[in-house]
Formats: C-alpha cells, structure tokens, sequence
C-alpha cells in the first residue's frame, strides 16, 4: 500500500537516489573510506567552509582530519553558541530509507540533538549498507539496536530544511540546513 | 442569534465577496493539488493507506485509558514528567508554574495548535514572559496580530508585499518582493534565540504508547532547533493524539505529509523519548509533557462522532472544502477552521454557540473524501444539526417543525396547499422574496406541474 522502496539492494539504491534528488539532498556515491574523506575536502574547498563541527565517531574522524579547513569535535565539548558559528556539520546516521529519500539520525549516531540542525550546511557519511527499504523497516531496526534505551531524539531528515509558508512558494533552508549532502561509502 | 454566529456570518459575506483573495487562495492551493496528486500515485494503494491508517488511530482512541496509561508510563520511564491538564486554565497554569518555577526569561515556541486552543500566548505574555514562534508562518501571524488563517498554513493569505511591509516595521529590514529573501530574514533573527531561550515549547503530533515516545512533525527544523537547545523542554498534546505501536508511524507520517502537504514525508519527523540520556552532549535537562482534555473526552463519549478524535490535523479537508476556499480561514473564528473545526468546534465550545457551523458546507463530501484517516466529517455536520435542533431549537425551528408536522398529517391540507403552491409558484419568480433574491437574480424557477403527484399516481394506476 506504501510507496515501493524497492525489492533489492540495487533497487533500494536506485530509488533513494531519484528520492534525494526531488528532495534537492545531494548523493555522493564513493568506493571506500579515503574516497569520502576527499569528497568532503572538495566540497568544504568548493563551499569555502571556514569551520565543521563533527560527530566523534571512527567513521568520521579521519574524515575531518582531512578537512582544509578548522575541525571541531562537537560532542567532546559541546557549546552551542560555537556551533551555531560553524559552517557545517558533519554525522553518521542509523540508516537510510529509499522509499522516502528520508535519513534517520538520533542523538546517539549524530553527535546529539543539534549538530544534525544548527549548522547552515548538514553532511551524512553512512555505508550503503545501511540503506533500507522502507520506513517500517527503519523503525524496526531502530527498536532492534537500542530496545527499551532509545536515544533521547531520532530524527527523519528528508532533504534540506524548507518552507512554504509565503504564498506556498517554496524555499529551502528555513531553520535548518540549507544544503543536504549524503557521501554513501560503497 | 450567538455572537460568534453573527461574526461568521459578517465576515462569510464580505470575504466571499472579495473575488481577489479568492483568487489568491485559489492559486495558492493550485501546487498542493498538484503535488498531493503525485505523491499519492507512488502509493501502491492510496485506499489501503487510508483503512491501516484509520484503524491504527481507531484502535487507540477506541481503547484510550489504557493505551493512554501505557504512553504514561513508558514516558516516565525515560525520564520525561507528565501532567494533566482537565482543560485550557489548568494547561495554562501548569505551564506557567514550570516557566516560574525555573525562573525564565525567553521562550521559544514551534507551532502548536493545541496551545492556540488554550490561548497559551496571551497567559504567558501577561505574565511577563516573552514569547517568540519560530515556525515562520506563525511567526508572520504574531507580528501581524492575528489567529492562523490554516491550521498547517498559517499566514497563506498574506501576500509577500505584505510580509515585506512587515518585517521592515518590526524588523527594520529592507523592502523585497522575494519570498526567498523574506524567509532568510526571519531566520537570520531566529537563530539566536533559540541559544538564548530557557524554555522551547512544542506539540506533539503522535504519541507512541509503545516506547513512551512523541512525534513532532514540522519541515522548517524550527521543532528541531526548539527542542535541542533550551535547557527544558514542554510538549503539549491532546490526549487523542496517541497510538499503539511504534510501527504505526510507518503509515502516518507519510500520509499526514501526502494528505496535508503533497510531500513524500515533511522534511523532519522527530521522535523524542525524555531528556538528556547519560552520554548525550546537548539536549534539554527537563522535557515536560502537558496532556490536555478540554472536552476531549465529551466527543469520546458519543459514539457517533468519536472518529473525529482521529484527526492527525493534517488539513487536507480545508485544502478540498469550497466553503474554506470562498470565505477563508479567520471567518470560523476557531481554532480549528474547515471542516474538521465545523465538526469539533461544536463540542469543545458549546453546540448552541457553534451550530452554524454545520450549516457552513455544501455537504459535497470532498472533506470525507480527502480524509486520509477516514473521518465521516459531512455526516459529521448534518449530525451536528440534528442535535441542534433537539437540543436548542430556533423558533425556525420550532415553528417550521410544528407546521410541517400540523399539514403532513391532514392529507386535504397537503392537498390545498400544494394547488396553492402550484398556482403562485410563478409569483416568486417575480416578487422579491427575501433570503432567495441574490439565488434568484441569475435563476428561473422550474414550471409547476399542473396535477400533483398523487393526481397523477391515481390516474395512471386507476
């Protein structure tokens, strides 16, 4: 009855990526690990980022050594006027649903509650295998890791933060994010 | 006549008159139907979509003390503290001694109707608090003064000259025509005070029983940011907002965007479950839940209209109503406006003071159509008229009962009457005849038969 989200991996794949670019989000494709720490380099190069706060996490720790630009561990010590000042933020997510181009992120797999929101520019490095099918799915795994612990805040993202509320024209980067970028590994 | 009637009735007239607004609306609406229409053929089946989504809101409300209860204690379990509001003063009360107690300053707000229902503005402004929305429709409406025009689009009849005019009064910005330009505006001024507020207040969009959880709905990130950074969360809900299972969302969310906003899935659809963990570096240090009746309970006692408690507020029956399109969101004078208001106004504020509402739809069923939980919101309507007329009859009511019940029951009367009727029906045509000459001046009446019914019957079968 809900949209397809796709009956294979391959897909699954196919799909979320014609969902993130309705949505105006931006998929990086990339084979491995080097790979997305250069892909986030040349994006923060392109985008003249100054400062990223990053989520303290294996995955994206040698990622944001290889920034050319300041890198600030955000959860390590966190203060939110000083990330309001960051260009961009940069977290892992639980998983990815095709079927709505939607990223799950919580306090747990990205940094906390505001890393994911506050910067102007929000960056999600995650493997492809944690591309699911469909939202029931997403919520299922998300029972299955955390049981009856689940982080404080999980959080759908589908695309950057927008508006319709002047003539229901619409406009992105509202609150939020004004740019969406997922760097899929794999 | 009530009060708010005779407002209704003032402003129904002069803005169906206004064929500009109309218009404007008109256009505004045109994208949603459009995108709405899109996204429900993605849908394997959009029908199918609809039963599981009415039978998951069904069989919570159906079973509400209970699946209430369990909410309750799950959500205490994760940390959060739960209090309960009997109606809109003790709701306002409790928020304010949390406000108080903490000894705040700024607050910040992300839309919830729920607190337009209790008036939470007005008590918190009183007392001395500020208090800032953050969702940018609402924001508009605050500087402008005024109640939402739709309860998912607030400010959709301000056109952007207005806004512009606006911000520069308020803001001191630059005059621009571009909505775009209008938008970061009002970010740029957000953005600091959700670092510098105490207290965010949000509402809830679902509550999950099964993980004592909230769902917050919202696409700006305006929720997100509100609920993130002060240091005490409060969420304000209906009670009927729960749900059993976490897995009831997988249907909810996308429809409540699909249905209120032609959206896949609005941009951020948050799950909340207490404050602060261990280990987690942001994040409030209190997280409030006040879980408001305010006659939520009277609808649930009738076992009628009950299924309007499964009302996700997502506004699709506004956006189909033709009665919305022509006379606007501010004329119900309600928190809730359209169809859905027609129905539920009644019984949260008073069925004597509120009937007219049901008068105000051309019972086309495009609400009960549109309604992505099911909601039988025409019959709704023309239930709520037939308890009008039992419990607080007009005199038009009364006299036109009894006459009607006095002639239907003389058979010869019937008759006179109806020859009477036959002979001056072209009269009316030419007489001014009150409440029909605007329906008239553009209409011919149709020619009387020259035997009635029952002549005819009777020759036919003789």
């Amino acid at each position: 009855m809900a949209p397809d989200g796709g009956e294979s991996a391959d897909a699954s794949l196919a799909i979320l990526a014609e969902q993130l670019a309705k949505l105006k989000a931006v998929l990086i494709r990339v084979p491995d690990q080097a790979a997305a720490a250069q892909a986030v380099a040349e994006l923060a190069t392109a985008k003249n980022w100054k400062k990223v706060a990053y989520h303290g996490h294996p995955l994206l720790r040698p990622v944001a050594a290889a920034l050319p630009c300041e890198a600030w561990e955000a959860d390590a010590s966190f203060e939110k006027q000083k990330l309001e000042g960051c260009d961009a933020g940069l977290t892992t997510c639980e998983s990815i649903v095709a079927q709505l181009g939607a990223i799950l992120v919580s306090s747990a797999s990205s940094g906390g509650r505001a890393l994911s929101i506050l910067p102007h520019v929000h960056v999600v490095v995650a493997e492809a295998g944690q591309v699911v099918p469909d939202l029931g799915s997403a919520l299922a795994l998300a029972k299955a890791r955390h049981g009856d612990q689940m982080p404080s805040m999980l959080s759908f993202i589908t695309g950057p933060s927008r508006t319709g509320d002047i003539e229901r024209i619409l406009v992105l980067g509202a609150h939020g994010p004004k740019e969406l970028y997922l760097v899929l590994v794999g | 006549m009530s009060d708010s009637k005779a407002i209704f009735l003032k402003d129904a007239t002069v803005n169906a008159a206004d064929g500009d607004q109309r218009a404007f609306i008109r256009k505004a609406l045109g994208g949603y139907y459009l995108n709405r229409d899109l996204q429900k053929a993605r849908y394997r089946d959009w029908e199918r979509a609809r039963d599981a989504a009415s039978m998951a809101k069904w069989s919570a409300v159906n079973d509400l003390a209970d699946v209430l209860e369990k909410f309750v204690g799950n959500f205490e379990r994760n940390g959060g503290v739960v209090h309960w509001a009997r109606d809109a003063a003790e709701a306002r009360a409790i928020i304010l001694k949390i406000a108080e107690d903490n000894k705040a300053k700024a607050i910040v707000k992300s839309k919830c109707m729920t607190s337009e229902e209790i008036h939470l503005n007005d008590a918190l402004e009183k007392a001395g608090f500020g208090v800032v929305e953050s969702d940018l429709g609402e924001f508009i409406q605050q500087l402008r003064g005024e109640a939402p025009y739709h309860f998912v689009f607030p400010c959709m009849h301000v056109k952007r000259e207005a806004i512009s005019e606006l911000f520069t009064k308020h803001l001191g910005t630059a005059p621009t025509d571009s909505p775009e330009e209008l938008t970061m505006i009002a970010r740029r001024h957000l953005r600091q005070l959700y670092v510098d507020a105490d207290i965010g207040i949000t509402g809830a969009n679902f509550l999950v029983a099964e993980t004592g959880q909230i769902s917050i709905t919202e696409n700006e990130g305006n929720a997100r940011l509100t609920a993130a950074l002060p240091r005490i969360h409060i969420a304000l809900s209906g009670i009927e907002k729960v749900v059993r299972h976490l897995d009831d969302l997988s249907v909810l969310l996308p429809m409540l965007a699909t249905a209120g906003a032609g959206q896949p899935m609005t941009c951020y659809n948050t799950l909340y479950s207490g404050p602060r963990k261990k280990g987690e570096c942001d994040g409030p240090e209190q997280f409030h839940l006040v879980l408001l009746d305010n006659a939520r309970t009277r609808l649930l006692a009738d076992p009628e209209q009950r299924d309007a408690l499964h009302c996700i507020r997502c506004g699709a029956c506004l956006n189909v109503c033709p009665i919305f399109k022509n006379i606007g969101g501010l004329a119900y004078g309600t928190t809730y406006q359209g169809p859905i208001g027609s129905v539920i106004t009644p019984h949260l504020r008073g069925l004597k003071q509120w009937n007219h509402l049901s008068g105000a739809s051309s019972l086309c069923g495009a609400c009960t159509d549109a309604c992505p939980v099911r909601i039988d919101l025409h019959h709704h309507l023309l239930h709520n008229r037939r308890n009008a007329a039992k419990e607080s009859p007009t005199l038009f009511d009364r006299v036109f009962h009894h006459g009607f019940n006095f002639v239907i029951k003389r058979p010869w009367l019937f008759a006179t009457g109806g020859r009477i009727f036959r002979a001056t029906l072209p009269l009316l045509q030419k007489l001014p005849v009150p409440y029909m000459r605007a329906w008239m001046k553009t209409r011919d009446l149709p020619k009387a038969p020259a035997r009635s019914f029952r002549d005819q019957w009777k020759n036919e079968h003789a």
